[in-house]
């Protein structure tokens, strides 16, 4: 059953992420990128994480999906700022190589943890496992450090943000 | 392991195409706003292993790590495209390739 739910999303999700990079406008790019942040939702909420696909449709594909948007209206591009030859680039075959045996080496990583037996099948999960009444309670708790870091980050941020796009003064 | 239930590796899988799709984008597009959107790609690519593991080994924080993961790309990109906008000011391309004016 669940092997069901998960191939369509899953096959839907790499699709999207294809589209992001092959489309053409940013705008379409942009649609892209929001149905493979829902389908990662839907991921989300067959891993048993409901709070962590809840924050990835408001924060991804609400809030930074529509600063992306607004930044592309903003910047009116048409077509200008984008080359169509990049096959056409200069390419480096020792690194296309060594890139290659990289990704090889992972992927035989992956296969070889995974087939152990411990991973086979899933944990006998407890009802709570992944309310937001559970991942708040560790949250404040045992990582409550990391969470005010978070905060100042965000912080920064803004004010980072605020300085660099505002217009020149002088 | 019953038919079910999807194994663990598949999960891994579906991190590891995406991550590479991800990658992709950044070394073939010459479009800014694109190159970010495919790190944002990249980012929740890792957040499918997090989770994913998390699930898989009864954890939690996994989960509170993908949410620190969520915090820094709201940050990264606020941050990014404001310097895209400044850039822009200066001189009216996105293309990465034009973006020398550091270059004396």
């Amino acid at each position: 059953m669940e092997l069901l739910i998960f191939y369509p999303l899953a096959s839907l999700c790499v699709l999207f992420a294809l589209g992001v990079v092959i489309n053409k406008s940013p705008v379409g790019s942009a649609m892209s990128l929001i149905a493979m942040m829902l389908g990662l939702a839907g991921i989300f909420v067959l891993l048993q994480a409901h709070f962590i696909a809840i924050l990835q449709i408001i924060i991804y594909a609400g809030a930074i999906m529509v600063l992306f948007m607004f930044v592309i209206m903003l910047l009116n591009l048409k077509d200008k700022g984008e080359d169509k030859n990049w096959l056409s680039r200069d390419k480096n075959l020792l690194l296309t190589v060594l890139s290659g045996f990289l990704v090889a080496g992972v992927l035989y990583k992956i296969i070889e943890i995974t087939s152990s037996i411990e991973f086979n099948s899933p944990a006998l999960l407890p009802e709570t496992f992944g309310t937001v009444r559970q991942v708040g309670t560790i949250l404040f708790t045992e990582f409550v450090l990391p969470f005010e870091v978070a905060s100042i980050l965000l912080l920064v941020a803004m004010i980072g943000a605020v300085v660099l796009a505002k217009s020149k003064v002088d | 392991m019953d038919m079910g239930t999807v194994p663990l590796s598949h999960y891994l899988f579906l991190s590891a195409t995406l991550f590479v799709i991800g990658v992709t984008g950044v070394l073939i597009r010459r479009n800014a706003i694109v190159v970010f959107m495919s790190i944002e790609i990249m980012l929740n690519a890792v957040n499918i292993s997090l989770i994913a593991f998390d699930r898989y080994m009864n954890l939690h924080d996994g989960q509170i790590f993908s949410f620190m993961v969520m915090c820094v790309a709201a940050a990264e990109v606020s941050v990014g495209l404001a310097i895209i906008i400044s850039v822009f000011r200066n001189k009216p391309t996105i293309n990465l390739d034009e973006f020398n004016i550091m270059k004396s």
